[in-house]
């Protein structure tokens, strides 16, 4: 399958148009062409893959496990199609949302940077590609984030910079020391060769590592401190991406290493993942709850949500990793649209601040639609996208009888509706409040909420068709959990 | 600094770095070197020429900004996508053609080649970029 190099190589191919082109208007409707090609590139990729399995490719011709491998499983190919939705709608949010029009030349080579390197770690079959992808994110990143290049965005970005950089620096330790220990990097080769190794316990080293590293990507409690201290900075359609994509490229990390060959000292290591899981999800919700900036609610409530992925990592049975995978494809969704839904806030009410904003139920009932379909999601009211993956999330967890992590979850679930009853009294209930009417506002036009309203409808059609995406995730996580069809398919391909 | 010594050597080192630059990146496919060395040597004589002479004479006389140094080197690897892909053969497989020379043997030249200029000259121009922009700031 020759295909699968196009989510790296269409994003390259547009930077370089962006490179070239001067003119915003152009750009504007370049980078809506390019997101819409890579949309249909990935759904083409994700029925591919429904329908013939694993896809592979060798790059350069170099059979694995010498050369670097591209692998599209089911959760790569999921991955994949969420990520071009994600970055559709910002795409269309740009038009309106992000100010100084002579800055979406620049905004969008980094955004297409950005999607590179997503696609490139959802699809890599290789170690230290997985790092170059990490790196290429990472840098693309911090651009997106000093866009604009206020003071506050410079100390968020380099505190963002910095704690990403030991992040970096942990995985590139771990993965020499794998590398001295087997002597590969290819992730198919590792599981052949960790899954049969006696000497199991020397392996932990590198785990530990890889697992710091990761962490600190997916900003599970302790390491997540470098995104409440930048994601309030940037650009809202900045945050917004970020929020869909940036810790879910962790959270993937995570689970591909830890199902494919990290699976020595297996109860160790997944008793240590549970607790983090718990204290993740109970930390960011409290933290939410204690702000009133929005930005910084929605932040916290970033961290919060990672628990319940890790959790279903934590709990490894299929159904766990099921609910896991269909966790992180709502909220990837359900995500960037609360953040979406703050930056119309924003425009509207020129502040981010719940004291300085109000009145919106009045103005603007369907920005109030918008606004409840995520936020529901999030908290898991059915038939929304997030109530089926929490229910197999927990019904996993009272099946493997993990009882202290399903009162986390249940009470996290408390935090959430809390904290986003507080963003619905506040904004949307409360009487406008006469200070803000000093702010310039400006009127909404139903195109400034097309974004919203796919997210809301993928939202809406994940609850709806919940069925078909459970049969999806759990084929997934049985290809997860017997890696045996992956590492066929990498080792023995032509 | 003016210094009549360093200027009058460095005409002279920038030529021989240029030259051993693009020895670096021609040789590279087996041995050491390539794109990203010879890239390196290259932007190293354009800098060691702006100690002798300054920087804004330097900036002057540079034919290509160091920011179409990287477009052009990112055309030239996007480039070298073009064949396999036309092919349906995985991406970056190699493909070389051998021109016989007469006495001088035969000079290959492949797909790995227009990679490795590619990132020649985007190593060039972010190397200049960062030493420009470094320098102005001082």
């Amino acid at each position: 399958m020759t295909a699968i190099v196009l989510p790296i190589l269409v994003p390259f191919l547009f930077i370089l148009a962006f490179i070239a082109i001067k003119s915003h208007r152009i750009a504007q409707a370049l980078s809506i062409i390019g997101s819409s090609i890579l949309l249909v590139l990935s759904l083409y990729l994700f029925f591919q893959v429904k329908d013939q399995g694993i896809l592979t490719l060798n790059m350069g011709g170099w059979k694995a496990p010498m050369g670097i491998t591209l692998v599209i499983d089911y959760f790569s190919a999921l991955m994949l199609v969420v990520t071009a939705v994600i970055g559709l709608a910002i795409t269309i949010y740009t038009l309106y949302y992000l100010p100084g029009q002579h800055q979406h030349t620049r905004f969008y080579v980094f955004f297409f940077a950005l999607m590179m390197g997503v696609n490139g770690a959802f699809t890599t079959g290789d170690v230290f590609n997985l790092y170059v992808w990490f790196e290429v994110i990472l840098i693309s990143s911090f651009i997106l984030i000093i866009i604009g290049h206020s003071k506050a965005q410079l100390e968020g970005g380099i505190k963002y910079m910095a704690l990403n950089l030991i992040g970096s620096l942990l995985f590139l330790a771990g993965l020499g020391l794998l590398y001295g220990k087997t002597g590969t990097l290819n992730m198919a080769h590792l599981a052949e060769i960790l899954r049969t190794d006696p000497q199991s316990t020397l392996i932990n080293s590198s785990t530990a590592l890889f697992f710091i590293a990761f962490g600190i990507k997916a900003a599970v409690f302790p390491l997540f401190f470098w995104l409440p201290a930048s994601y309030h900075t940037p650009n809202i359609t900045v945050t917004a991406l970020f929020a869909g994509l940036l810790t879910k490229v962790g959270v993937y990390a995570l689970i591909r290493f830890f199902t494919l060959f990290f699976v020595q000292d297996q109860s160790f290591w997944l008793s240590t993942m549970a607790v983090i899981a718990g204290l993740t999800m109970v930390i960011g919700g409290m933290a939410a709850s204690a702000h009133y900036d929005i930005r910084r609610i929605l932040s916290y409530h970033i961290i919060s949500q990672i628990g319940y992925m890790i959790m279903g990592l934590a709990i490894f049975t299929p159904l766990a990793i099921a609910g896991a995978i269909f966790f992180m494809l709502h909220n990837m969704i359900a995500k960037t649209n609360t953040f979406l839904v703050a930056g119309v806030i924003h425009r509207s009410q020129g502040s981010f601040h719940l004291k300085e904003v109000g009145g919106l139920l009045k103005q603007n009932p369907l920005l109030a639609i918008l606004f409840i379909i995520p936020a529901f999601a999030l908290v898991g009211v059915p038939p929304l996208s997030g109530f089926f993956p929490k229910f197999m999330l927990i019904k996993a967890g009272i099946e493997a009888q993990d009882y202290l992590i399903v009162a986390a979850a249940v009470i996290t679930a408390m935090f959430t509706l809390y904290s986003k009853i507080k963003i619905w009294n506040q904004a949307f209930l409360k009487k406008d409040p006469s200070s803000s009417q000093l702010n310039i506002r400006k009127s909404l036009w139903v195109p400034h909420l097309i974004p919203l309203i796919i997210l809301a409808l993928v939202s809406v059609f994940l609850g709806l068709f919940a069925a078909t995406i459970f049969d999806y995730t759990m084929a997934a996580a049985q290809q997860l959990i017997d890696p045996s069809d992956y590492i066929h398919h990498v080792l023995n391909n032509q | 600094m003016n210094s009549i010594i360093l200027q009058l050597a460095a005409r002279y080192i920038k030529a021989l770095l240029m030259l051993f630059a693009v020895i670096a990146l021609l040789r590279g496919h087996n041995h050491p070197g390539g794109g990203f060395i010879g890239g390196l040597l290259a932007a190293l004589a354009i800098i060691y020429y702006s100690f002798a002479f300054g920087w804004q004479k330097t900036i002057l006389n540079l034919r290509i900004l160091p920011t179409t140094y990287i477009s052009w080197g990112l055309g030239m690897v996007s480039l070298s996508f073009v064949p396999a892909l036309l092919m349906q053969q995985p991406a970056l497989k190699g493909h070389w053609v051998s021109i016989p020379l007469g006495i001088a043997g035969t000079l290959k030249l492949g797909t790995p080649l227009v990679f490795d200029i590619g990132v020649f000259m985007a190593v060039i121009g972010v190397t200049l970029l960062f030493f420009f922009t470094l320098i102005k700031n001082r």
